[in-house]
């Protein structure tokens, strides 16, 4: 890179970590972002598509092949896609026996579904970063950030839907007053620290889905800004750095797939919990 | 928006971690995978041969069970035909001895009768002498009729 490498450079990156942004434009109305600053101009009323597009891909594979496996299940020796996917399911189950002490036949698929579908979101990042921008550039779509989980959209989504969970089962098991009790009258039981109680419950409930979320995003959009600067390298030098950050995203990818399931069927147990 | 060489770095990138992930990567998962796929045989195998045997030692149950049952009528029998034949060997040999002991009897009878006999002529013979004398009123010389008694003694 010669003259101009740092605007280049700059806009490299922020072209990568752009998502293909559809909203309404204070100016334009309802269309497709051109840029990062249109994009911070429409505001709340848009969406990333190729997060939305890439994430339901995702977890439309994710469904065909559990499907397809469950389908052809024989009760004979299994065959190789069967017997990755049982391998799969008793791990998670093994998981969920660990982790969950209460008694709910939602917990076990629950942990299956964001396990499996997080784990293909997050490999997505395996993909060499200029792969599909490239290939839909020449489709004539602008921006195409193909890692959901890199986007705190998608992982705050994941985390809402588990953070309602939460407070549906503490309701539904403990009851209003129940789960009211908890909330006020732990870890201190003396009417007189109800404040107290209750402003350090309520914190560490919201910052339950918070942190899920955080974690999980953190940990992909960091990993992806490095992929993005290695791969700014001269080409010769871009696999030196790239291979090594790969092979330790096989790690990452699993890792933060796990902790996100695991943590929700944490959450999900001390929901069932009575104190 | 430019292709450039860069996308040949990340594919020389990519093709490097594509083959690490082969060699190295891809071989432990696939041996945990086979191994599970033997367990799961294995133990199918074991489940289906453990039945087998189950079955054929019920047979094998059966048919001692049988084969026991028939050596014991077996048994039974020859037991029935030996103890009949112990009764007809008993029956035969009360018969043996009774027609022995008759025989011994009958023999004894007639040994004393023929002694009784040879009394009787020993004392026929007296008696006729000394009939004779009375009759006579004399004396026989015994000397000189002896041999003539002896003959009617004989004829008696």
């Amino acid at each position: 890179m010669a003259a101009g490498s740092e605007v280049t450079a700059t806009y490299y990156i922020q072209h990568h970590l752009q998502n293909l942004t559809f909203g309404r434009h204070p100016e334009n109305g309802w269309s497709f972002a051109h840029s990062s600053t249109e994009a911070q101009e429409m505001g709340f009323w848009a969406i990333h598509v190729d997060t939305m597009g890439w994430s339901i891909a995702m977890g439309l594979l994710f469904i065909w092949l559990f499907r397809k496996a469950g389908k052809m299940a024989t009760t004979g020796v299994p065959g190789g896609l069967q017997n990755a996917v049982e391998m799969v399911i008793e791990f998670i189950e093994g998981l969920v026996r660990s982790a969950f002490h209460g008694k709910n036949p939602i917990i076990a698929p629950l942990a299956l579904t964001l396990f499996v579908w997080i784990l293909l979101m997050n490999t997505l990042k395996i993909i060499p970063v200029d792969y599909f921008p490239e290939l839909f550039a020449r489709l004539g779509v602008e921006y195409m950030k193909i890692v959901p989980t890199t986007d705190p959209n998608a992982t705050l989504g994941m985390a809402l839907g588990v953070f309602i969970l939460i407070i549906y089962y503490s309701l539904k098991v403990k009851g209003a007053s129940g789960f009211a009790k908890e909330l006020s009258l732990t870890p201190f039981n003396h009417w007189l620290l109800i404040p107290f109680n209750l402003l350090l419950e309520v914190i560490g409930l919201l910052v339950k889905p918070f942190s899920l979320a955080m974690r999980l995003f953190g940990n992909m959009f960091a990993g992806e800004v490095i992929f993005i600067l290695i791969a700014l390298l001269p080409f010769w030098a871009i696999w030196v750095l790239d291979v090594p950050w790969a092979i330790f995203h096989i790690l990452v990818v699993t890792l933060q797939a796990f902790i996100f399931t695991v943590l929700t069927i944490v959450y999900l147990s001390a929901a069932h919990e009575h104190h | 928006m430019n292709i450039n060489m860069t996308l040949i770095g990340q594919t020389i990138a990519f093709a490097i971690f594509v083959w690490f992930c082969i060699k190295y990567v891809w071989p432990p998962i696939s041996t945990a995978l086979h191994e599970r796929q033997k367990k799961i045989a294995d133990g199918l195998d074991a489940a289906s041969r453990a039945s087998r045997d189950l079955e054929l030692a019920q047979e094998q149950a059966a048919q001692t069970l049988r084969e026991s049952k028939e050596q014991a009528s077996q048994i039974l029998e020859q037991a029935h035909k030996r103890s009949s034949q112990m009764i007809e060997e008993a029956r035969e040999q009360a018969r043996a001895e009774g027609e022995r002991l008759v025989a011994s009897a009958r023999a004894e009878i007639d040994q004393e009768i023929n002694r009784a006999k040879e009394e009787l002529r020993a004392q026929v013979a007296t008696l006729a002498i000394t009939g004779a004398e009375r009759v006579l009123e004399a004396s026989v010389d015994e000397k000189a009729h002896r041999k003539l008694l002896d003959k009617l003694a004989a004829e008696l």
